[in-house]
């Protein structure tokens, strides 16, 4: 029973040039009450947080906390 | 990081707190400064940080009692009033009588609460009958401001561990089993006494919007501490009270008239009436609610565009910074201004939670459980109407106590096999090849609840809602299957959730009456207060499935006049008030 791919689109948005997660920074991940933000390698080797799991409670502490404005919390698109 | 680990350790300590969202934290402030010696850990599936339903902050203590405004005497008779006379006052009336010291305390933390020119507490009115409501003019420190007091007081914090189970032997606590929500790692921890601060169960019921996590309470407060309550043996009380909350459509998160209600906005149906005289959350006020609806005359709003700007700008001050600051995304993205629009409003799926209601964990004054050295407090106890402030003063009541009982008591002795057959049952799903996931399952689950369980209640729907509910349970046992860490947390989330499930069924089909308004209004009977004027105790059966008894309200300590145990139940407009 092999399990599907299906696409849902985020609430969390990551600035990529703003994110100093290649200097270490976790603030986001940290914080998130669901546990939803992870940190991934782009392509040019360098690291950026991202959202990995869509199970958000649209609460903030990722956007208030980032040290560097670069997280926009959206609304989930099935209620905003 | 999520990739499932086989790993296994043991951590002893004297007072282990499970949950620092609100009442854990105080709890363990207060047990480290009672015992100043003694090993105190707070433990939180996320990070104590930012967990728990005052993740942003609050905009209001909805329950204060300060004196010139109020008295214990007089909280103790409303939340009596309130809640249909099912409550032991002992509790709520030591609530009442201690609440203003934490006030000051938290104040000294660096918590502002409103004050008026004269720099007395600018307590404002919201209740049926008294003045409780004081606004927190810088509430989104308020995480911030315990994180501090935490690390100087030198809890021991761990995050990402989710408690599952707890432990007992000889009679009383003796620790809990955990699993990290990253790796999987087993931590079994021994504790002389163990308090949990779990929250309430805020995923039983599905959102309208069918997105899990849209929901009014904290999305990772999924009912553990109900469920491992129960699992443990304790008396879990008044289920059948449920949550339901009058919210924002979609959004799902708190109109707020605590916060617009004192200046001027109020709940209007369709044309813009007022129709219930009181916006304080009850069961009563949300069968009014429900009845406008029935009677064609909804959508219900919240209604400001009467307002003068200032007064509008001020609202959304408070409404857009704390507590839930999406909350202005959410208006935008709408186009509602609230000096146009009003705002839609629906009635919520069910949950558990003490902070509105009364349902949850047994607890007594001193915030102990019906197991020795196991408390509860905040969301999850059934101290009723809770809200913040009753979680931190139950916490302080249950860390105060906790220190004292671990003073005569070492380690209670448990069976090892316990830890060895929970870490078969926690990991069963990293185990097979393939299945179901969990998100399907806690789906099937609320969507089942919404279905069957939400109020009016009706017996034979709930019967039916019984059978599925053992389907969807066979299914979870044999064919749930996870990927990783990350998972196995949702995994052992829709458990708790379909647990919760089982007990809300459970403890509706026994109390047969109505009460507490639309909470508990089962269609076939009306109330009974010769039979039912007592609290329903559910615990986990011979069989291992919920058991049922009474329990006797235990006499009051202040007295209710017969012309006043009905205050909450006249809650319609008169045809005059509606014409103004």
């Amino acid at each position: 029973m092999p399990l599907a791919q299906t696409a849902t689109t985020v609430p969390v948005v990551v600035n990529d040039d703003l994110c100093i997660a290649d200097k270490g920074c976790t603030v986001c991940v940290d914080v998130c009450p669901l546990d939803v933000l992870r940190i991934a390698i782009k392509d040019d080797g360098t690291k950026t947080a991202y959202m990995k799991y869509d199970e958000c409670w649209y609460c903030m502490p990722c956007e208030a906390d980032c040290p560097t404005d670069a997280v926009t919390v959206n609304l989930p698109f099935l209620l905003k | 990081m999520d990739e499932i680990l086989d790993s296994s350790k043991t951590l002893e300590c004297d007072i282990l707190i499970i949950g620092g969202g609100t009442a854990g934290p105080m709890a363990a402030l207060k047990a480290k400064k009672k015992n100043p010696k003694a090993n105190v850990v707070l433990l939180d599936k996320a990070n104590v940080k930012r967990s728990g339903a005052i993740s942003m902050g609050m905009d209001g203590l909805n329950n204060s009692v300060i004196p010139g405004y109020a008295t214990p005497e007089q909280y103790t008779k409303e939340i009596t009033i309130a809640n249909d006379g099912i409550c032991d006052q002992a509790a709520v009336y030591r609530y009442a009588q201690e609440c203003y010291g934490i006030i000051q305390e938290l104040d000294s933390f660096g918590i502002r609460f409103q004050k008026d020119e004269n720099g007395e507490y600018d307590v404002k009115k919201v209740h049926h009958i008294g003045t409780y409501v004081l606004p927190m003019p810088n509430g989104d420190t308020v995480k911030k401001a315990l994180y501090r007091q935490l690390r100087k007081a030198r809890i021991n914090i761990v995050n990402r561990y989710m408690a599952t189970r707890l432990l007992t032997g000889e009679g009383r606590i003796a620790g809990a089993i955990c699993v990290n929500t990253r790796s999987a790692e087993f931590l079994t921890i021994k504790a002389k006494a163990v308090i949990m601060g779990l929250g309430a169960a805020g995923r039983l019921g599905l959102p309208t919007s069918g997105y899990l996590y849209g929901t009014y309470e904290n999305a990772s407060n999924s009912g553990e501490g109900y469920s491992m309550a129960y699992h443990a043996g304790a008396g879990l009380a008044n289920l059948e009270c449920y949550q339901i909350n009058p919210l924002i459509k979609d959004y799902n998160g708190p109109a707020c008239a605590y916060v617009a209600g004192p200046m001027g906005g109020y709940t209007a149906n369709a044309k813009g009436e007022r129709f219930i005289e009181c916006d304080y959350w009850s069961g009563q006020m949300m069968q009014e609610f429900y009845d406008e609806l029935q009677g064609g005359k909804g959508p219900v709003y919240l209604k400001l565009n009467h307002l003068a700007e200032e007064t509008v700008a001020e609202i959304e001050r408070v409404l857009h910074i704390v507590e839930r600051p999406t909350r202005g995304h959410f208006h935008a993205g709408r186009g509602t201004d609230y000096r146009k629009q009003m705002i839609e409003m629906h009635i919520s799926e069910i949950g558990f939670c003490s902070g509105h209601s009364a349902s949850g964990v047994f607890v007594d004054e001193h915030a102990r459980t019906t197991i020795p050295g196991l408390y509860a407090a905040g969301d999850m106890a059934n101290v009723p109407h809770n809200y913040m402030l009753g979680a931190f003063t139950n916490g302080a009541f249950a860390g105060m106590d906790a220190a004292d009982f671990i003073e005569d008591v070492d380690f209670a002795k448990f069976d090892e096999s316990e830890v060895i057959a929970e870490r078969d049952r926690v990991l069963a799903p990293t185990k097979r090849d393939d299945g179901i996931p969990p998100n399907q399952i806690e789906y099937k689950t609320r969507r089942l609840v919404n279905d069957y369980l939400q109020p009016p209640k009706v017996t034979a729907k709930m019967e039916l809602a019984q059978k599925r509910f053992e389907e969807v349970r066979d299914d979870m046992e044999q064919g749930m299957y996870v990927q990783d860490a990350h998972e196995l947390m949702r995994a052992l989330e829709a458990s708790s959730i379909l647990d919760c499930a089982d007990m809300a069924a459970a403890a509706s089909m026994y109390r047969t009456e109505s009460r507490w308004g639309l909470y508990h209004n089962r269609v076939e009977y009306e109330r009974d207060d010769e039979n039912w004027f007592c609290h329903t105790i559910l615990t986990k059966g011979e069989d291992g499935k919920p058991a049922h008894k009474k329990q006797d309200v235990k006499p009051y300590v202040i007295e209710i006049e017969d012309d006043e145990k009905d205050a909450y139940y006249k809650q319609r407009v008169g045809a005059t008030v509606a014409a103004e």
